[in-house]
């Protein structure tokens, strides 16, 4: 059993302590908007924010997560308001077929609050995330649309 | 559904099944457009036709056969009926028929597959006809109501108008009326230059539920008491499950059922998938791995090069007597290439969700042809048509992956041992990594010949490996060879040779190691620009001609293919000199039904890192339905296309594919994405394919530009084993 505080909710989820954040996410608490691509912290597409820090949940234990701050993609619009990146991501028609951009937009998303307006070259490091359909130059694009609302 | 006929499917509803990809389907369509019984959707609203559902509140549902795997059709498709309709576009909505009403109403969605590039070329007709029908329909409705003649009524904007009295009405207050109108014999289509909503790029209808989260794709499905299934296939195929030690397992947390499924495989159901993949993987198994286990890359390598030269061959397109121009050619060109195995790894694993009861059989699930999902799922649970369903869900990427059933199947036998409980099975990413349908091995032996005045007089290219066909589609062999090997090669139709050559000839010697090929985005399109668009810039070297007006020369009957190189040639600047340090690479190639073309600039580090620093791209679709969503499928295939050159290939060793995951089967992040420019150039007066036929010209765009920058032929795919990677 652990608690974990998923958008500013809490989950008593019966798992084991090493269940991969991910799964529990998903199967335990039932938000579906974090995806499953590689279950080894390559792809990205699991991305959350732990503490406002973008983590890989595939690769994060349930245990290392208890007592945090989880962010989901259903917990970046706030008050009713979607996210500024999820905002640029309707304007600049970002996703194909979608299945990574979850984890795109929550990497994003804390790159902007890192670094409010990302250089190309923040955003090669940054971004890491594998999108198969290649959306990565709407991405780029709609970083920079998003940077400077 | 690939190489068993079910014995509940009658002949026709086989061939729906197996139209998967390929040639086109030549089956009549039986559409119902309207008449006297009003058929009504599920909310009560009624149906104009089959294509097309009208609310009271104006909101229009236009019902989508084809599936959306990130391609666009959905919107492009919306807009075709949409356009004819003459309806509000911000109404408009979109919903998935079942494949099961579909057969239930003689099918009267048509084909469901979505696949080489046809889901809005081999569609635009009837569903255009399905608006127009609809909107004819409305009008008359409201011509009845208002008694005036319906010529001197219009519509547009989802608004009818009388002209000569101004009275306007809404297609949501007249559709009950127009629901129970016959539909009109007469039908016209506009003319393309009246299109008002067709060539706009409009944002994509699917994009807002994609950034919350909220999007359903298969893996997401939920269902009352559902289970969770994991799943090992035997790792070589041909090889069969011997044995497993459930008790072993016995106790773990979660854990409800091992079963065994079919010969090969065997899955743990449990309450979640974490538990069912944690019970399955320290659960013992036992596999007979047969005679396949001693394949390696190495073997395929040497049985498919045995086939260069010698055995026979099918031809594939001849002229004139290229063995004897080649004897008698000034200056002889050879060269050997090679493309490998490629796993399409979607980013969502294969998956589906079945619930099976003795009298029902129910999956969800991602596909790319919900026909074929449909007899997969009659045929694994042994029920007749009217007891079988398929609820299409968002696919997490398809690139022709998801054109087969295979996951599908799995999943009914695995419900067929849980009878009356829902099961989702979900591959890990190892077992999608293991139990792909790779894109085809093959390789190509090129011999050309050149004249005194460097002019290419001969060439023989003869391609030694894989057919698809032979696997997965057998029934459309021509004698047992297969025609879709020499796609872009060809004499004539939707992917021809466009270069004019005096002496040529191509053939292809099939041979078909034990790993199962498919359908990889872009198909043979990809391997065949390879050969022959480098090969073509060994012949201007050889010919000591630029490579741009070698291939003008050889161009000028077809003027299409040359129109994309000349768009390319310029937007990349070919007349002018390049940034030092800069150098270039040029591709052109015809595949379903369009003409594309790419020019690269590249720069090269100590001869093995490669900066794609900018990509010129045109495409030529004859009519570009969405011009903002080409621009993405053709940017979006540099990427699947430049992964497939850097890091693509799936190795063999003891008999199975070596790569397991995304560490050791790489994929383009967005630093080593170059910019495109892309360069839509619809001519018009045929429907050509955008979501494969740019993929072909990467590679060989970025080859040749390698080539200007280094002089050395790569010749071999992937780069990642010659380690050359991005810089």
């Amino acid at each position: 059993m652990a608690n974990l505080t998923i958008n500013g909710k809490t989950f008593n989820v019966d798992v084991e302590a090493d269940t991969p954040l991910l799964w529990a996410i998903r199967e335990n608490a039932g938000l579906t908007g974090t995806k499953y691509g590689c279950g080894i912290a390559q792809c990205g597409a699991c991305t959350v924010h732990i503490d406002g820090v973008a983590m890989r949940s595939c690769g994060v234990l349930v245990s290392d997560a208890a007592g945090k701050q989880i962010t989901t993609i259903e917990g970046l619009a706030a008050d009713g308001a979607l996210h500024k990146v999820q905002e640029a991501w309707i304007n600049n028609d970002v996703p194909q077929c979608g299945y990574c951009q979850s984890g795109m937009i929550m990497a994003v998303a804390a790159l902007l609050k890192e670094k409010p307006k990302p250089t190309d070259q923040d955003i090669d490091e940054a971004i890491t995330n594998i999108c198969r359909c290649g959306t990565f130059q709407q991405v780029r694009e709609a970083v920079h649309a998003a940077a400077n609302v | 559904m690939n190489k068993h006929v079910a014995p509940q499917l009658n002949r026709r509803a086989f061939v729906i099944g197996t139209a998967a990809v390929g040639t086109g389907l030549a089956l009549g369509l039986d559409i119902p457009f309207g008449g006297p019984t009003v058929v009504r959707a599920a909310d009560g609203s009624p149906e104009v036709n089959a294509w097309v559902v009208i609310r009271p509140d104006d909101t229009v549902i236009i019902r989508i056969a084809r599936s959306e795997m990130g391609q666009g059709t959905l919107t492009g498709l919306a807009q075709l009926v949409a356009e004819e309709l003459e309806c509000d576009w911000s109404k408009v909505t979109t919903e998935y028929p079942t494949p099961g009403q579909s057969v239930a109403r003689k099918r009267a969605w048509g084909d469901f597959s979505t696949g080489g590039s046809r889901g809005i070329r081999t569609s635009q007709d009837y569903v255009r006809k399905g608006g127009a029908t609809a909107r004819m329909m409305l009008i008359q409705a409201a011509a009845n109501e208002w008694k005036v003649p319906v010529a001197e009524c219009s519509a547009a904007n989802s608004v009818i108008t009388h002209t000569p009295s101004g009275r306007t009405t809404t297609y949501g207050k007249v559709v009950e009326a127009a629901a129970k109108l016959p539909p009109p014999a007469d039908v016209k289509l506009k003319d393309p230059k009246d299109w008002k909503l067709v060539g706009k790029g409009l944002k994509r209808l699917d994009t807002p539920d994609k950034v919350t989260g909220a999007m359903v794709y298969g893996i997401d499905v939920k269902l009352p008491g559902m289970l969770n299934a994991a799943i090992k296939d035997c790792p070589v195929t041909g090889g069969k499950l011997t044995s497993y030690d459930e008790a072993k397992i016995a106790g773990m947390k979660g854990v409800k059922k091992v079963v065994k499924v079919g010969d090969t495989a065997v899955a743990v159901v449990a309450d979640t998938w974490w538990h069912a993949k944690t019970a399955l993987d320290a659960l013992p198994i036992v596999w007979d791995e047969g005679e396949n286990a001693k394949v390696t890359s190495a073997s395929i390598a040497q049985w498919l090069a045995e086939g260069l030269d010698s055995g026979p061959a099918y031809i594939g397109n001849q002229s004139g007597d290229a063995k004897t121009a080649l004897a008698g050619g000034v200056k002889k060109v050879e060269a050997v290439y090679n493309y490998p195995y490629q796993n399409h790894a979607t980013m969502e694993p294969m998956n589906a969700t079945a619930l099976y009861t003795s009298d029902k059989c129910e999956v969800w699930c991602g596909t790319q042809n919900g026909e074929a999902a449909f007899a997969a799922v009659l045929e694994g649970s042994g029920l007749p048509a009217d007891k079988c369903d398929v609820h299409k869900q968002m696919l997490g990427g398809g690139f022709g992956r998801r054109g087969q059933t295979d996951y599908v199947r799995q999943a009914v036998d695995i419900a067929r041992q849980m009878s009356g409980t829902p099961v989702k099975l979900l591959w890990s990413r190892e077992e999608d990594m293991l139990r792909g349908r790779y894109h085809p091995i093959t390789q190509c032996k090129m011999t050309a010949a050149l004249d005194a005045d460097n002019n290419l007089t001969a060439l023989h290219m003869r391609i030694s490996g894989q057919s698809i066909l032979f696997s997965l589609r057998p029934e459309a062999l021509v004698n047992g060879k297969d025609p879709a090997t020499f796609a872009g090669l060809n004499a004539d139709g939707d992917a021809a040779l466009g270069y004019s050559i005096p002496h040529l000839l191509v053939e292809h010697s099939m041979r078909n190691p034990h790993i199962i090929p498919g359908f990889w985005r872009g198909v043979n399109v990809n391997q065949n620009a390879l050969y022959l668009e480098c090969f073509m810039d060994e012949l201007a070297h050889a010919a000591g001609q630029d490579p741009l007006e070698f291939r003008r020369k050889l161009l000028t009957k077809h003027p299409k293919n040359l129109a994309v190189l000349d768009a390319v040639a310029e937007k990349i600047g070919w007349d002018k000199p390049a940034p030092q340090g800069v150098y270039r690479g040029l591709a052109q190639y015809m595949g379903y039904g369009s003409y594309v073309a790419a020019a690269a600039e590249i720069s090269v580090t100590d001869g093995t890192k490669i900066k794609v620093r900018r990509i010129a791209a045109a495409t030529d679709p004859g009519y570009a339905v969405n011009p903002a969503q080409i621009e993405r499928q053709i940017a979006g295939s540099f990427v699947y296309g430049l992964t497939g050159l850097f890091y693509g290939g799936c190795t063999v060793k003891d008999g199975r594919i070596e790569q397991t995951n995304f560490d050791t089967y790489n994929s383009m992040r967005i630093a080593e994405m170059p910019k495109v420019e892309s360069i839509v150039m619809p001519s018009g007066g045929f429907w050509g394919g955008v979501g494969e036929p740019t993929i072909c010209v990467a590679g060989p765009a970025v080859l040749n530009a390698y080539f200007a920058a280094t002089g050395k032929r790569i010749r071999s795919v992937p780069l990642r084993d010659q380690n050359i990677t991005f810089a």
